[in-house]
Formats: structure tokens, C-alpha cells, sequence
């Protein structure tokens, strides 16, 4: 209904009609789509077009271009519209741009891939760098720590954090205990659940689900605050008001989190000892103060420190490579939230890969 | 493209296109607008003026639909937008184009893609005449064809405000709404972004409401000028504007820089060619 035909005098009359607006694209599409490029002449004929906007214009070009590229001969009856000569004006006979194409064959992305990961790795080892430069800098300098902004990152990353931490390290400690005393039960020895709770959750489970709570929960912010500092140009500006970087935005963060997660470590420690001693009580008759005693011979000294000592590790990584995922934001917003994902996937991937690595040296140790 | 004049004025008796009665606009105690009116006629370049802080994005936002107004209406070829139902607003919101002060691209996008999200959207059509369409639009505001494949970080501002330009004519709207489109931009590039938008009104007979500071702009294309002083607009052609002897508006126009644009930029008033002003 947008597209007359006719034949006359051996020509081919086609006679645009209607409204040629954006609101019946569709419809424009399929009729221009349809004309079959066939016959030596075609005549043009804009008389019963009611109103053409650019859109339409580019329908009419695209039929143009059609015919002619099939070698027809064309012409219009009468002079061509406004709009059609206006925007054949402004594009010319060029088509769209082509995307631009994988600059790379396939092995030549796997250099390109190699190289990427050699170069991320420096720039990880610089940044790792220009921590313990900004550090020992500010050893000389104590004022240089910011003390307000690890407190504030204290608060945020500790404090705010408290409930989660005790209520995850409760129930996983509850269900460890469960399982447990379903096992040592068949062999009479449900006493034995108190030194696996207290175990598991000294050694490995307190301060590695924080870690992971943390990683989650902080990790994420850090690469989320600093890349849109980076989109804003707040960076910049830090930068061109002589501060640096790494001194105001990453190593407050860094302490604070070293700060914060042994705190929240030691919090989940007694909340997974609690919810262990409460399942004891509750499914096996132990009371608390039976299972303290038993707590007591279970462990060795150095059982609560093999935990803990973990902790400020595990706060060095998550706050190194947060920071330094949100460093690298630049350009968009699908950056920002690509790198706020790597930055948490990372950080838990190294608690774990790291937490690996102790449990080898303290199994050597005999720690 | 010198030639360029501001459009001629709406001959009397036409509706206007957007219609703003006793808008009141508050947030908390601070009221921004109380009881503004503002009407724009078809074919017109519609400059809003005002301090920093006098509320000329909030206004914007109020025509657009993006803030409800504690008071008044906001009427955009007839309708009133705020009292219309959510399906109808959309049906609205595709007869204007808007570009935001900081161009507003999507920078997930490149630049063909942003042009094609409004026309994808709201018809179905296939890539390549998608791809054809935005080819046009990118064309029309003066980009090279290859900024098409480009994401909005690798553009220059000036190119920014292009792009965001061709995004908001995607789907050939009458209506174009424009905050500070020559902002942040050098005078010639600004220069040439203001004959730009000149040529486009004459070719494809737009109505533009724009917000602007720059001097330059108002006198090469605005027709008229709504000027927000004490939480109201007073609106009226440049030359009457000028007479206006609110102190704010004398400042505004008539400081130094006003008095120099004044005499080179205005264009000579037929009939009174050579007589001094």
C-alpha cells in the first residue's frame, strides 16, 4: 500500500504513496524489499506521497540504490523530494562504515593474549611496588597513614560487617556439627564433635568464610569506588592537586582491611565455637561446660593463631587486587562492572589458592 | 552555510507545541519555580536563560516527564504529560529527541549502536536497514561515517555532542529538547555546532527548546528567549528581551561581553539597515 506499480509505454512506473514516516518503518522496509529490480526503465513518481520525514528518505534512497545497482535506468516524473535530496546531500553514495575487522588471525590473538597477561602481570608487580614505596614512605612520616580514612574503612569494611560474618560463621559451624555427630555417633564417639568444630573452625573455617564474606562484600566496593573515581576524572584531579594516588585512595584501604578482618576473624571464631557448643547441647547431651573442657584438651596453643595469623594476608590480597581492578576502569560502564567482577572472582580465587599455600608450610611445620 | 539566520518568528494564532502553566517546582523548603509559564510555537529556536541554580534543568526535566511537578501542567502538542497514562507518555516521549548536558551516551555502546537503540526499540526492523538509518543520522550531524564503530571515550566533546545529537533525531522528532549543547565546547567548534543546528531546523522544519549560557548561540539561532529571574520566565523575542530593565537581564545581556555580541553578531534588522541602535 506504500508502493504503487504499474506498466506503461514498456516503462515501469513506481508510485510512492501514503505517508513515508519513521512510525511506518516496518511496513517501508518490506515494500522497498520487495521490489523486484526488473525492466530497462523505471519511472519515479512522487506525486501521491503525502509526507516524507528522513526516515522515509531513507527508504527511497534504499530503493534508488536498489535499481540502480541492478542496472536499471531511472528518472523521476517531476522533481525528486525535498527530504529524498536533502538526505541524499548529506549521506552521498556512501554505505555504512563496516565494522571493523578482527584486526588479528587466531594465533595472532593468542600473541596478543600473551602479551595482555605479560603486561598485566607487570603492572600488577608495579603496583604491588608502589604500595610498599607509598608504605615505607610513610613509616618515615606517620601523618601520611590518614588516619580518619582507615578508620572510615575500618568501620565500613569491619563494623558493618559484623552481623553477616556471625550469623554465616554460626550456621556453618552448626551444620559442621551436625554432620559430624551424625558420623561419630555410628561409632559412639560424639565427644569427638567438639574437636572437630573447634578445629575446623579455628584453624580453616572462621577466618577462610570471612575472608570470603569480606572479598565479597569489600573487595567489590573498593573496585566499584575507585573505577567511578576514575570515570569521573576524580583521579585526575587528585593527581593534579599533587596527591598521590596510592596514598589516598589504596593504602587506607589496605590498612583498614588488614585492621578489620583479623577483628572479624576473632568474631567468627566465637561465633562458630558458639554454634557448635549450642548444637552439642542440643543434639548430644553435652553440656557447655563439658564441651569448654573438651575444647581445651582438643587444641594445642598455636591452633587459634594458625587461623588468625592468616587474616591479614588474606586482607592484603582482597584490598591489593580491589584497588587495583578499580585503578584500571577507564572509559565505560561495562568496564566499571567487568572489572568490579574480576576484582571479587580474583580475590576469592587467591584466598583460597593462598589459604592452599599455609596449609602446606604449616603442614611442614608441623604448626 | 553563513547565510544561516535565526528562524523567522510564528505568525499569530498558531497552538504552541509546548505549553507550561504555573509550574511549581520545590525541593523541600527550597522552591525552584512558582508558577512559571513558558510557550514555545512550531518552527521556533526557544533559548532558556538563567543563573546557575535557577532551575533550568529542573524545568527541562519537568517537559520531559522525568519529574512530576508539585503544581501546574505541562502540555506538549496539546496533551497534558502530567496527568497522561503511562502507554500514551511513551507514545509522547517518541515525538522529542533530547541530548543531555554531558551528552549522555551509553558508553557500553558505540556510537551506531546508541543511535540505534531508540529506532530498534520502538520498531522492528532488520540490521541493515538499522544499520542504514543510523548511517544517516551520524552523516546528518556532520560525524565521519567511521565514528560510527567508535565507543564514546575514544570521541572528542565536541564530537560527543554530535553524536548525542544524531541519537536524539533517530526517530525524526518535531521536537527537539537541547541542555547546553555548545558547553565545554572551543568557539568554533561551538560556532559550528550552532550551524549545524541551524541548517537541520531550516531542512527538516524542527522545533528546538534549548538550554544555553553562551552568548554566541542565543544571538546566531535563538528566535526567542525565556529568561528564568525570581523563580519565574519572562519570555519574549531577543530584541524585546534586551529592553527588559530587570536588573538580572540588564546584567546578563548588557554586561561587556553582551554589548560586543550585540553589534557584531545580531543580524541587521530589515528596514532598519544602518540606523544605529
Amino acid at each position: 500500500m506504500f508502493l504503487e506499480a504499474t506498466h506503461r509505454d514498456g516503462e515501469r512506473e513506481l508510485r510512492p504513496r501514503g505517508h513515508w514516516r519513521t512510525e511506518h518503518a516496518p511496513e517501508l522496509a518490506r515494500a522497498v524489499d520487495a521490489v523486484q529490480p526488473e525492466g530497462a526503465r523505471v519511472v519515479l513518481d512522487a506525486a501521491q506521497l503525502e509526507s516524507l520525514d528522513l526516515t522515509g528518505a531513507y527508504f527511497l534512497r534504499r530503493l534508488e540504490r536498489r535499481l540502480l545497482a541492478a542496472g536499471v535506468e531511472l528518472r523521476w516524473a517531476g522533481a525528486r523530494p525535498g527530504p529524498l535530496e536533502f538526505a541524499s546531500g548529506v549521506v552521498g553514495d556512501e554505505s555504512p562504515a563496516a565494522k571493523p575487522a578482527r584486526p588479528h588471525p587466531p594465533i595472532g590473538e593468542v600473541g596478543r593474549w600473551a602479551v595482555e597477561q605479560g603486561l598485566e602481570v607487570r603492572g600488577a608487580v608495579a603496583f604491588l611496588g608502589r604500595i610498599f614505596l607509598v608504605f615505607a614512605g610513610a613509616l618515615a612520616r606517620p601523618g601520611r597513614f590518614r588516619p580518619a580514612s582507615i578508620a572510615r574503612h575500618v568501620h565500613e569494611t569491619g563494623l558493618q560487617a559484623v552481623p553477616i560474618v556471625a550469623l554465616i560463621a554460626f550456621l556453618i559451624s552448626v551444620i559442621i556439627a551436625y554432620i559430624g555427630a551424625q558420623q561419630l555417633r555410628q561409632y559412639g564417639g560424639e565427644i569427638f564433635v567438639v574437636d572437630l568444630v573447634t578445629l575446623a573452625v579455628l584453624r580453616e573455617l572462621g577466618v577462610l568464610l570471612t575472608a570470603i564474606i569480606v572479598a565479597g562484600r569489600s573487595g567489590s566496593a573498593f573496585a566499584a569506588e575507585i573505577g567511578v573515581m576514575r570515570l569521573n576524572d576524580e583521579v585526575d584531579a587528585l593527581r593534579a592537586i599533587g596527591l598521590n594516588v596510592i596514598e589516598v585512595l589504596v593504602l587506607p584501604r589496605i590498612i583498614g582491611l588488614v585492621i578489620a578482618l583479623p577483628l572479624l576473624t576473632i568474631v567468627a571464631d566465637a561465633m562458630g565455637l558458639a554454634g557448635g557448643a549450642v548444637l552439642s547441647f542440643l543434639l548430644l547431651d553435652i553440656p557447655f561446660n563439658q564441651f569448654l573442657v573438651r575444647m581445651q584438651e582438643a587444641i594445642m596453643p598455636t591452633t587459634f593463631w594458625a587461623g588468625l595469623v592468616k587474616a591479614p594476608v588474606f586482607a592484603f590480597v582482597i584490598a591489593m587486587i580491589g584497588t587495583y581492578r578499580g585503578m584500571q576502569v577507564r572509559g565505560s560502564s561495562r568496564e566499571l562492572g567487568r572489572l568490579t567482577t574480576v576484582a571479587v572472582v580474583q580475590s576469592i580465587f587467591m584466598v583460597i589458592f593462598v589459604n592452599a599455600i599455609f596449609a602446606v608450610v604449616f603442614w611442614q611445620l608441623d604448626f | 552555510m553563513s547565510d544561516l539566520h535565526p528562524p523567522p518568528p510564528c505568525p499569530p494564532g498558531v497552538e504552541p507545541l509546548v505549553a507550561v502553566r504555573g509550574i511549581v517546582n520545590r525541593f523541600g523548603a527550597q522552591t525552584v519555580h512558582d508558577g512559571l509559564d513558558m510557550q514555545v510555537f512550531p518552527g521556533e529556536i526557544f533559548g532558556i536563560v538563567g543563573g546557575s541554580g535557577s532551575g533550568k534543568s529542573v524545568l527541562l526535566n519537568t517537559i520531559l516527564g522525568l519529574r512530576a511537578p508539585q503544581a501546574g501542567e505541562v502540555r506538549l502538542e496539546g496533551r497534558d504529560i502530567t496527568k497522561l497514562p503511562a502507554a500514551e507518555l511513551r507514545a509522547v516521549k517518541r515525538r522529542y529527541g533530547v541530548t543531555f548536558q554531558h551528552g549522555a551516551l551509553f558508553t557500553a555502546s558505540t556510537v551506531a549502536e546508541n543511535v540505534k537503540l531508540p529506532i530498534a526499540e520502538s520498531l522492528g526492523l532488520p540490521e541493515d536497514v538499522l544499520d542504514g538509518l543510523a548511517h544517516q543520522k551520524i552523516r546528518l550531524v556532520g560525524l565521519p561515517a567511521e565514528a560510527a564503530h567508535k565507543y564514546p571515550s575514544q570521541l572528542s566533546g565536541g564530537m560527543v555532542k554530535r553524536a548525542a545529537l544524531a541519537r536524539a533525531l533517530a526517530l525524526d522528532p518535531p521536537l527537539l529538547f537541547l541542555d547546553e549543547p555548545t558547553a565545554g565546547l572551543d568557539p568554533i567548534a561551538a560556532s559550528a555546532f550552532d550551524e549545524l543546528l541551524l541548517y537541520l531546523q531550516r531542512s527538516l522544519r524542527l522545533t528546538v527548546v534549548m538550554i544555553t549560557h553562551d552568548l554566541d548561540t542565543i544571538y546566531r539561532t535563538c528566535n526567542r528567549i525565556g529568561v528564568i529571574v525570581d523563580r519565574r520566565m519572562i519570555s519574549d523575542t531577543l530584541e524585546n528581551i534586551v529592553q527588559n530593565p530587570h536588573p538580572w537581564i540588564q546584567e546578563y545581556f548588557h554586561g561587556e561581553r553582551g554589548r560586543v555580541l550585540e553589534q557584531a553578531l545580531r543580524p541587521p534588522v530589515p528596514g532598519a539597515a544602518g540606523e544605529a541602535r
